[in-house]
């Protein structure tokens, strides 16, 4: 310390042992990082593993898919070196006859139709059969195949198959957006009694964000009172808003079901009473309506804490000083409550909007066909069409739109205003 | 440790481990509900007893869905799984499937070979048929005191018989029942659905009844969503209706015209932990008698033409189950036989146009 009074402007300042006290002092902050980054190092792993590595899978199988170019490498190679569209001549028959003896020797001939059957229906039996037959083939081989069958003559198969041939492909994503190539290579939308993705888009988020008012609209009020109660009470309060939390998921929905099916507990009350008739039974279930009561009720639990957390923290002081100077209840609420608790709201509305946008048991439950979301048709793909890639496309606009949204919201409110507590 | 103690416990693990490797253990999965009880009591219990091995039973909505994502990931844990007709085909064909070989495969009692002993069309190269099931209607007897409903046309009639209808989410079994119930016979239908004006009309008959469906995916739905009195007709699985009302006594009638026959089949997956142990149990769940023995827990017909004598009664020893079979001649007037080829070809297309039908208003 007496060096740095005796060599004020010039000098260097170093620490107790002679080191320069900036070279100790990044040591120093280094070796703590180092120590922050081993205690993360565990969970880093585990999230690098068992979430960033399969979402990176499903996000490449979205524009990767070698169905086609990894069992028929002769056509692939014609498909190089020609690059018109169309019947082609000797020369790519003949590699089409060899492809279609080896894939069906080798049992990949089935994977190949399916990947040509996502565009052209009837496809799958057409290289299936074709593959059965495809070793008694004998030049001159175009007359020999179109003989197995007329549907090899049609130009549009082979404009199918030649975009098939890339192992890179953008085909899926056009087709989760409702689009297709048209002649001549051109995108143009699908046929109108095929076009579902983008109206589901919307609808998901617009039910999302329904969602996430109502859920804000019932929890403010017991966010205040959890906040506000004493101990005793608020305990008491915090269990019946965890216990529906840790009950089952399943549960919870079927729960709804026996409530709001139309000759359910809810219906029969009113029946009852002589609300309204036995023809009129409250349609709540099955539709809409039913998708959106199910699954506020589920998320609820995500809105109430964040904005407790919040509320906790908010000193009863302010509210006090507004109303003795002269503020009315609304005034005092809306003016200086209110915006003390934006950080719980926007946590707990990302968090509920984010959770809508992907569930999809619960509209799969309750949703009938009005209710349906984008998870399911994703959810459809996976399990039941076995068409991945689409699945994975479906899965990769659904992720990007959901950060373009909180890209959105970290403009207009930004992301370190938001407080889980 | 103490010494005294290692000696003894190093025989008892020794014991248990010896144990453990004379008990083998294959995974089978199916459906879920009444079908797999069936499952459970005709052939793996049986086998489990015969053999001493034990069978360790899973279900899912559709066995198919999980098979595909196993073999591709190459973490298979199912050795046998019992899978649609259409499903069996498809997952051959993208070599998911071990081939299975008929030759292998029990003969007849009479000494006939299994090749001939199975019904038409029951074994393919990947799949060896267990059961004949159908896709029918039902009704709530309660619901409906004057005029019953009898036809196909009569499930879209919501005019004459007031009330919510069930159907299975999906374009399969929907798209032959719509038009079948617009009166197209049962030997047109597949014709018909090739061609775009077949597929819009059967999509126009299921648009009369569209505000009014309740949409399954379980087995079990259907025969709940009729007891909860959700709905006042609905398609299910023959089986499930079957078991609600005998076994359970529910006051439910099933309609035989319009009924969809399809197979389920036992399939193992490539790559499946046990496949010596699988195709014992497979080679013995299909054999003459455990087939005929199935029938006596659910109402679906053996695929084996052997095993028709040897079906008796039902479980609780008084209902005779010939008259519940799918394929007793009294319930085939109208019945169609499910395409397998046709539905490996268009269910992308269909599915993708029953999907966009469902979700547009």
């Amino acid at each position: 310390m007496s060096d740095q009074a005796a060599s004020a402007g010039t000098a260097v300042l170093t620490t107790a042992d002679g080191m320069p006290l900036k070279a100790a002092q990044a040591r120093a902050m280094r070796r703590s990082r180092i120590r922050a980054l081993v205690l993360v190092l565990p969970l880093l792993a585990f999230v690098f593993i068992t979430f960033v590595m399969p979402i990176g899978q499903m996000l490449y199988r979205s524009i990767h898919n070698d169905s086609f170019s990894a069992n028929m490498p002769n056509l692939v190679r014609y498909f190089a070196d020609h690059e018109e569209l169309g019947v082609p001549d000797e020369e790519g028959f003949a590699a089409l006859a060899a492809d279609l003896a080896a894939a069906a020797k080798a049992k990949t001939i089935g994977e190949v139709g399916t990947r040509i059957n996502y565009e052209i229906s009837g496809s799958r039996s057409l290289f299936t059969s074709a593959g059965r037959r495809a070793a008694t083939l004998r030049p001159p081989y175009k007359q020999a195949v179109i003989d197995l069958d007329q549907a090899w003559a049609d130009p549009e198969l082979w404009a199918v198959m030649q975009r098939a041939a890339p192992e890179y492909t953008p085909s899926f994503y056009l087709a989760a957006l409702d689009l297709t190539y048209g002649e001549n290579g051109a995108i143009v939308p699908v046929p109108e009694d095929r076009q579902i993705y983008v109206a589901l888009f919307i609808r998901t988020i617009w039910l999302s964000a329904l969602i996430s008012a109502f859920c804000l609209v019932l929890a403010f009020p017991i966010a205040h009172l959890l906040a506000t109660l004493p101990l005793r009470y608020s305990n008491m309060l915090m269990i019946f808003v965890l216990l529906p939390f840790w009950t089952s998921l399943l549960v919870r929905t079927t729960s709804w079901i026996v409530l709001l099916q139309s000759q359910g507990v809810v219906n029969n009350l009113l029946v009852a009473i002589g609300a309204i008739g036995e023809d009129g039974r409250i349609q709540m279930m099955y539709n809409q309506a039913g998708t959106l009561i199910a699954m506020t009720h589920i998320l609820l639990p995500f809105m109430v804490l964040p904005l407790y957390s919040v509320m906790k923290t908010i000193k009863p002081s302010y509210v006090r000083a507004a109303r003795s100077l002269g503020a009315n209840s609304w005034t005092a609420f809306w003016r200086v409550y209110f915006p003390q608790t934006a950080p719980g709201i926007g946590a707990g509305a990302l968090l509920v909007f984010i959770l809508a946008v992907g569930y999809y048991i619960t509209p799969a439950l309750v949703g009938g066909s009005s209710g349906q979301l984008i998870s399911n048709l994703i959810a459809f793909h996976i399990e039941k069409s076995f068409n991945w890639s689409l699945a994975a496309a479906l899965g990769a606009l659904l992720l990007f739109g959901v950060l373009v949204l909180y890209w959105v919201y970290d403009r207009l409110v930004g992301i370190n205003n938001m407080k889980l507590g | 440790m103490k010494l005294k103690l290692l000696a003894p416990c190093a025989v008892l693990a020794a014991g248990l481990f010896a144990g453990a490797a004379n008990a083998g253990e294959v995974t089978v999965m199916s459906w879920g509900g009444a079908y797999t009880k069936s499952q459970v009591e005709a052939y793996q219990k049986p086998w489990m007893a015969a053999t001493g091995n034990v069978v360790n039973s899973v279900d899912a909505d559709n066995p198919a869905s999980p098979i595909k994502a196993q073999v591709e990931a190459g973490n298979v844990s199912i050795d046998v799984a019992d899978v649609e007709y259409s499903d069996a085909v498809r997952l051959c064909d993208e070599g998911l499937l071990e081939s299975i070989d008929a030759s292998t495969l029990p003969a007849a009692p009479d000494g006939t070979p299994a090749a001939d002993d199975f019904i038409e069309g029951a074994l393919t190269e990947c799949a060896v048929a267990n059961i004949v099931f159908s896709t029918i209607y039902a009704y709530d007897t309660t619901k409906f005191t004057g005029d019953v409903p009898t036809t196909i046309a009569d499930f879209f009639d919501t005019a004459k018989f007031p009330g919510k209808r069930g159907l299975r989410k999906g374009a399969k079994a929907n798209l032959e029942i719509a038009l079948m119930g617009d009166g197209v016979p049962a030997a047109d239908v597949y014709a018909m659905l090739k061609t775009d004006e077949g597929v819009a009309r059967a999509f126009a008959k299921l648009d009369t009844i569209k505000n009014d469906v309740v949409w399954w995916e379980a087995g079990a739905q259907p025969p709940q969503l009729l007891a909860d009195g959700e709905v006042a007709m609905t398609t299910a699985y023959n089986g499930r209706i079957f078991g609600a009302a005998v076994g359970e006594g529910k006051p439910f009638q099933i309609v035989w015209d319009g009924q969809i026959l399809d197979f389920d089949l036992f399939v193992i997956p490539k790559g499946a932990p046990h496949l010596d142990l699988a195709m014992d149990y497979l080679r013995f769940a299909t054999d003459t008698q455990q087939l005929a023995n199935q029938a006596k827990w659910i109402s679906y017909g053996p695929a084996r033409k052997s095993s028709a004598p040897f079906v008796g009664l039902y479980q609780d020893g008084k209902t005779e189950m010939g008259p519940h079979m799918p394929t007793s001649p009294e319930n085939m007037t109208n019945a169609l036989v499910n395409s397998f080829e046709f539905w490996a070809d268009y269910d992308t297309e269909l599915n993708e146009k029953f999907n966009a039908w469902l979700a547009g208003n």
